[in-house]
């Protein structure tokens, strides 16, 4: 019998990883060809109609590759986050209070699922703002060659948009890449397991609930 | 009562026991998100002055302002001042070909208009100076077989063409200076129509050549669909 616990617990299967980079990928080709065609100063990078086609085919290729990832995959854990990223509990709500000093700290404010509060809004508005891209963007593309679907606002929505997007996945970045407190995360989501000192200061109801599941087996 | 409310001490290092306090707050973010989009996407529609407001506050903040920069081919066409010929031909008594000290000799006239793009964004208030339509119909002297006027650009094959009454609508430039400056590259340098009552692509960008022409043509997005009279608001679908 092992005395000590594992040093590592897993997180995120392989389907939630792919699903996640896959986004990435898009979201980033999305971002970069939208500049091109947004300013001014960047519209001699690459021709308009080539910048048009790359983001189009981008958002096309994200909608089928996220389907098919999200149906031929591991369905149970897809679904299985996507509750867990839509409700939140007491301990959430002690978090959301706490304020960002203390939610950024070294032990996170209150006891937290496999996703914090945070984390759980900022999919969830990283998801509703994603639809309102596929919304006005379908409009922009289809608005072209049907009038009556053009509508003056598709093109100021399709910009604030980007830049809710933008701010959030900015937030996002900086708390798994560069904050020292917070960034042994991005583990989880490149092998899928996170350190579990990390766990237990950020994740302590998931950890418990994971050892409880390991101790059942 | 299932509701529980949060502890008074959040700073705990234990979990707790699971309350079953639970709410869909998260499915809420997310459709309070998109809501808030579609309604905007409502309103904005709806309400033209709104519209021009969002469009004010993005050309204040935004580097370029509210302009985005539409193109055919790539890279955009350099204008060589030493090399630039500006013609202009077709159904006239005197067809010229002028290099661009003389395009710059001629009389310059300031105008200032709106700039409506068909597919919905606006640069208000834009400081054009140019080349009358008045003043060089005055100097090439349209034959009587002259009822059209295209405009030819430097960037292949984008062309356009309006009626001889549209290309002398008050308003009309053929703009060398946008705000002040000359234009500049991604604006259409040296040269670009400036037709304010309608959409921006009949304003050809990178003009190298007018052409008066005795038959109707179609231009490169008239081509595609777009209509040929393309008046704002009244074109394209809108205004219906």
């Amino acid at each position: 019998m092992p005395t000590t616990p594992p040093t590592r617990i897993a997180r995120f299967t392989l389907t939630e990883r792919v699903l996640h980079w896959e986004v990435v990928v898009a979201f980033a080709v999305m971002l970069a060809t939208g500049l091109i065609l947004y300013f001014p100063s960047l519209s001699g990078l690459m021709s308009r109609p080539a910048a048009k086609g790359v983001h189009l085919w981008a958002a096309i290729a994200l909608g089928v590759g996220f389907t098919l990832v999200a149906v031929l995959g591991n369905r149970r854990a897809v679904l299985r986050s996507a509750r867990e990223v839509q409700y939140l509990d007491a301990d959430d709500m002690a978090w959301l209070k706490a304020g960002p000093a203390a939610q950024m700290g070294r032990v996170s404010p209150a006891p937290q699922g496999r996703f914090n509060a945070g984390q759980k809004l900022n999919t969830a508005m990283l998801s509703g703002g994603m639809v309102l891209m596929y919304v006005t963007g379908f409009l922009l593309w289809y608005g072209e060659r049907h009038t009556e679907w053009r509508f003056e606002g598709s093109v100021p929505v399709h910009d604030l948009f980007t830049l809710f997007l933008v701010l959030l996945v900015t937030g996002h970045v900086y708390l798994a890449v560069i904050h020292p407190h917070t960034r042994a995360a991005m583990r989880g989501m490149v092998t899928g397991e996170v350190d579990r000192e990390f766990a237990e200061h950020h994740h302590a109801t998931w950890v418990a609930q994971h050892d409880a599941e390991e101790a059942r087996r | 009562m299932d509701h529980v409310p949060p502890p008074a001490d959040p700073v705990r290092e234990a979990p707790t026991e699971l309350t079953g306090w639970e709410r869909p707050i998260g499915r809420g973010a997310f459709l309070a998100t998109v809501l808030t989009g579609l309604g905007a996407l409502t309103l904005l529609s709806r309400a033209s002055g709104l519209s021009r407001a969002v469009t004010n506050v993005t050309s204040a903040v935004k580097p370029g302002g509210s302009w985005r920069i539409y193109a055919v081919a790539s890279p955009l066409p350099k204008f060589d001042p030493a090399s630039y010929r500006l013609r202009i031909t077709g159904a006239v008594e005197n067809p010229i070909e002028l290099g661009w000290d003389e395009v710059q000799a001629w009389r310059s006239h300031p105008i200032t208009a709106d700039f409506h793009c068909v597919t919905g964004w606006s640069v208000m208030d834009v400081h054009w100076a140019g080349i009358l339509p008045a003043d060089i119909v005055a100097r090439v002297k349209p034959t009587r077989k002259a009822k059209f006027v295209s405009m030819h650009s430097l960037e292949d094959p984008y062309v356009d063409q309006v009626t001889m009454e549209q290309f002398l609508e008050a308003g009309n430039v053929l703009a060398h200076t946008m705000d002040g400056e000359p234009l500049t590259r991604e604006h259409g340098a040296p040269l670009r129509m400036v037709l304010p009552d309608m959409y921006g692509y009949k304003g050809v960008k990178w003009v190298k050549e007018i052409r008066f022409d005795s038959e109707q043509m179609s231009g490169y997005w008239e081509q595609r669909g777009y209509d040929t009279d393309a008046y704002v608001g009244r074109s394209n679908g809108y205004g219906g």
